[in-house]
């Protein structure tokens, strides 16, 4: 009888801190656990007892990485609770700062933490010795996402500006011009990027997803949309908890979220693309066409190209969002509170992100609830595992370790936010 | 190949949100040069590789939550010649610490339904509370170029140019006008440290203490100004208890203002 064991115990280029164990008898896989260690800080629980208002900024120290997607679905179920609409240029301005996340969070996906895989290095400054021009051309576009938030929300790293109702300040159409420039750079070096990932080499891999994300009427989904699948799902927001469900497992301090009816799905950049290629823009679809991919995406090593289309369908928007810009009259909508219990969903650079919350007559939280991407991806990464390491039994340990980091890497997962959330330990028996 | 031997840089992770060692990725302009001057030795958010310590510098960012990590941080006191903390987190216990002000069993069942799995502190507490900090960075986030600075003090074993006066200051010197005394807007800029570069005035809004309580600050006297402002009691308490809530100025007054 033969065993092996394949174990990562901190996975690198993840945010946070997760772990891999894989246990192989007889060329079976007989356990796979990808596990979140990282410390739980109970959000859910300090936010009881706070201002409606505070969810915005404390919810964006869930995650540094994607501070902007916690402001933005507080915002939206604070909102929706108190039957207020943001509409028209505060709308704009807000998928604007949200463009800005993606660019930087993709870029630092695609070229820092994903493609060093690919090419063999440990990571981004060794590849820079060999491959100077990408990785300067990462530091570049990273660096204009992060212009864009820094612009309207103050700093790039849990912005200041926005707030439930909207914003405290808005920038004047001269000041969001100066971008103007900068973003059709970073549209060029997206379309750059499309070319150059998909020119990198991929494991045959497919697997029959169920693809969870926003669908909205007439634009690809960042800020609103009801919540659609490719097995059927269509709702509004406020059914997600009838439809999806979470589990408490000891081998991990994240939520492992599933489909009612089914079982593991997948949010993110290949959810989203496969469930609203239509809603792309022409610029997008023709790379994405370019690059060998078809409407659908099931190779998640994939999603390092659709990520890069999505970089380009973000400054493509962005651009649009500056162009047609005329400053609100208020920088804000008021949002007078009133009992009751709302619900927001946008999409975080990883993947859909609830958040659920209740308050009384003055404003006050009386429970939240947060559902990140990652706790959602974390039973598909384990799926993905499992297939994977079926599938590629004659590799080496060293070599097999390293593309199970991969498979969890596909899904730049962010484990800090999934925290109520991830570490590869392989066990070859 | 220089055979100089390069300083070796550790960044470590305990309870955050990864956003102040994001800062460091942040440094688009500065970080290749940075990795010139400096290697790279054990950083997991960046690359797999691991050099073994010890480490010329360990930059820690998060809080002490668990037993194990009350541990751990002893390790790597004991494997680094500088331990320098970035963040609210390693420098004050971070937006975690409210549960220093509750009971964390109650904390732990409202968002697991097993509890039995879950292995925490009841105290979230900054990293000086178990281990000696050579430098103490601020901020929630820290500020990239507070950080750059930083390092290159250490560098150059020169004392790090950065200041302990208040927002007020930065507030001041960029023209803004007081959000407090023109707009009635409560603010914490008079008792927070320097840093961000006072955006939360720049943007139309009061000052939320990111970066914590500047040297000797007079949080007594601010306090009584937002009771003339009409502030309720709840709300001075909610605006010292954010993300430096147990950095004793800010938990002191908050303290004072909850009975």
């Amino acid at each position: 009888m033969k065993s092996r064991t394949i174990k990562v115990d901190y996975l690198a280029r993840v945010e946070g801190e997760g772990k891999l164990y894989v246990k192989i008898k007889d060329n079976v896989v007989t356990d796979v656990r990808f596990s979140v260690f990282e410390p739980p800080r109970f959000f859910e629980a300090l936010l009881r007892g706070r201002r409606f208002t505070e969810a915005p900024d404390i919810t964006a120290r869930i995650c540094g990485i994607c501070p902007v997607a916690y402001q933005m679905s507080s915002s939206q179920a604070m909102e929706s609770l108190c039957g207020v609409t943001v509409p028209g240029p505060l709308r704009d301005l807000r998928r604007l700062i949200y463009c800005g996340e993606w660019i930087e969070s993709h870029a630092l996906h695609i070229y820092m933490l994903h493609a060093p895989d690919f090419l063999g290095y440990q990571d981004a400054i060794s590849m820079a010795k060999d491959h100077p021009d990408v990785v300067n051309r990462a530091l570049k576009l990273k660096k204009i996402g992060n212009d864009v938030m820094v612009l309207l929300g103050g700093r790039e790293i849990h912005p200041v500006n926005p707030r439930v109702g909207g914003f405290y300040k808005v920038p004047t159409k001269e000041s969001l011009t100066q971008l103007v420039e900068p973003l059709q750079w970073a549209l060029e070096a997206s379309l750059e990027t499309v070319r150059w990932t998909s020119s990198l080499s991929f494991p045959e891999f497919e697997r029959d997803y169920e693809f969870v994300s926003l669908r909205h009427p007439d634009e690809y989904p960042i800020t609103e949309g009801r919540v659609a699948s490719n097995k059927g799902i269509d709702i509004t927001t406020d059914k997600f908890l009838d439809t999806f469900e979470e589990i408490h497992i000891a081998h991990s301090t994240s939520l492992q979220a599933k489909v009612k009816a089914r079982d593991d799905y997948m949010a993110g950049p290949l959810a989203r693309y496969c469930n609203n290629f239509d809603r792309l823009p022409e610029v997008a679809q023709k790379a994405a066409r370019d690059a060998g991919l078809s409407e659908v995406c099931k190779n998640p090593f994939k999603s390092i190209i659709v990520r890069s289309v999505e970089t380009v369908f973000a400054c493509h928007e962005a651009l649009r969002i500056i162009e047609g810009y005329e400053p609100p009259e208020k920088p804000f909508v008021e949002v007078p509170p009133r009992a009751g219990i709302g619900h927001g969903c946008t999409e975080a650079p990883r993947g859909l992100l609830y958040h659920r919350y209740e308050i009384d007559d003055d404003g006050i939280i009386k429970d939240a609830r947060i559902i990140p991407p990652t706790s959602q991806n974390q039973k598909s990464m384990e799926e993905d595992l499992r297939f994977f390491v079926g599938k590629n039994l004659d590799l080496t340990d060293e070599k097999l370790t390293w593309q199970c980091e991969q498979v969890i890497r596909n899904y730049d997962p962010c484990i800090s936010c999934s925290c109520h959330f991830l570490k590869l330990d392989i066990q070859r028996d | 190949m220089s055979s100089v031997k390069k300083p070796k840089l550790a960044v470590w992770k305990f309870a955050s949100c990864d956003g102040c060692q994001l800062s460091l990725l942040d440094c688009e302009e500065e970080l290749l040069a940075i990795t010139q001057e400096i290697t790279i030795a054990y950083f997991p958010e960046a690359t797999r590789a691991v050099i073994k310590g010890p480490y010329d510098i360990s930059l820690v960012e998060g809080s002490i939550t668990t037993s194990h990590d009350a541990e751990r941080i002893h390790r790597i006191r004991r494997i680094s010649e500088h331990l320098i903390t970035i963040g609210a987190c390693a420098t004050a216990g971070g937006i975690q610490a409210l549960r220093n002000f509750a009971d964390v069993d109650d904390f732990v069942s409202m968002v697991y339904a097993n509890p039995a799995y879950i292995e925490t502190l009841n105290k979230s507490t900054p990293i000086a509370d178990h281990v000696f900090v050579d430098f103490e960075l601020r901020g929630c986030p820290i500020s990239k170029y507070q950080l750059v600075e930083l390092i290159s003090a250490f560098l150059n074993g020169r004392k790090p140019n950065i200041g302990t006066h208040s927002v007020c200051m930065e507030c001041k010197m960029k023209g803004n006008a007081c959000v407090m005394v023109a707009h009635g807007t409560p603010c914490l800029g008079p008792v927070t440290q320097m840093g961000c570069g006072a955006i939360c005035p720049t943007y139309d809004r009061g000052c939320f203490g990111c970066f914590g309580p500047k040297e000797t600050p007079n949080t007594r006297s601010l306090a009584a100004w937002f009771e003339q402002l009409q502030i309720p009691k709840d709300d001075i308490v909610r605006v010292f208890r954010g993300f430096n809530a147990y950095a004793e100025p800010f938990r002191k007054e908050s303290e004072a203002h909850e009975k």
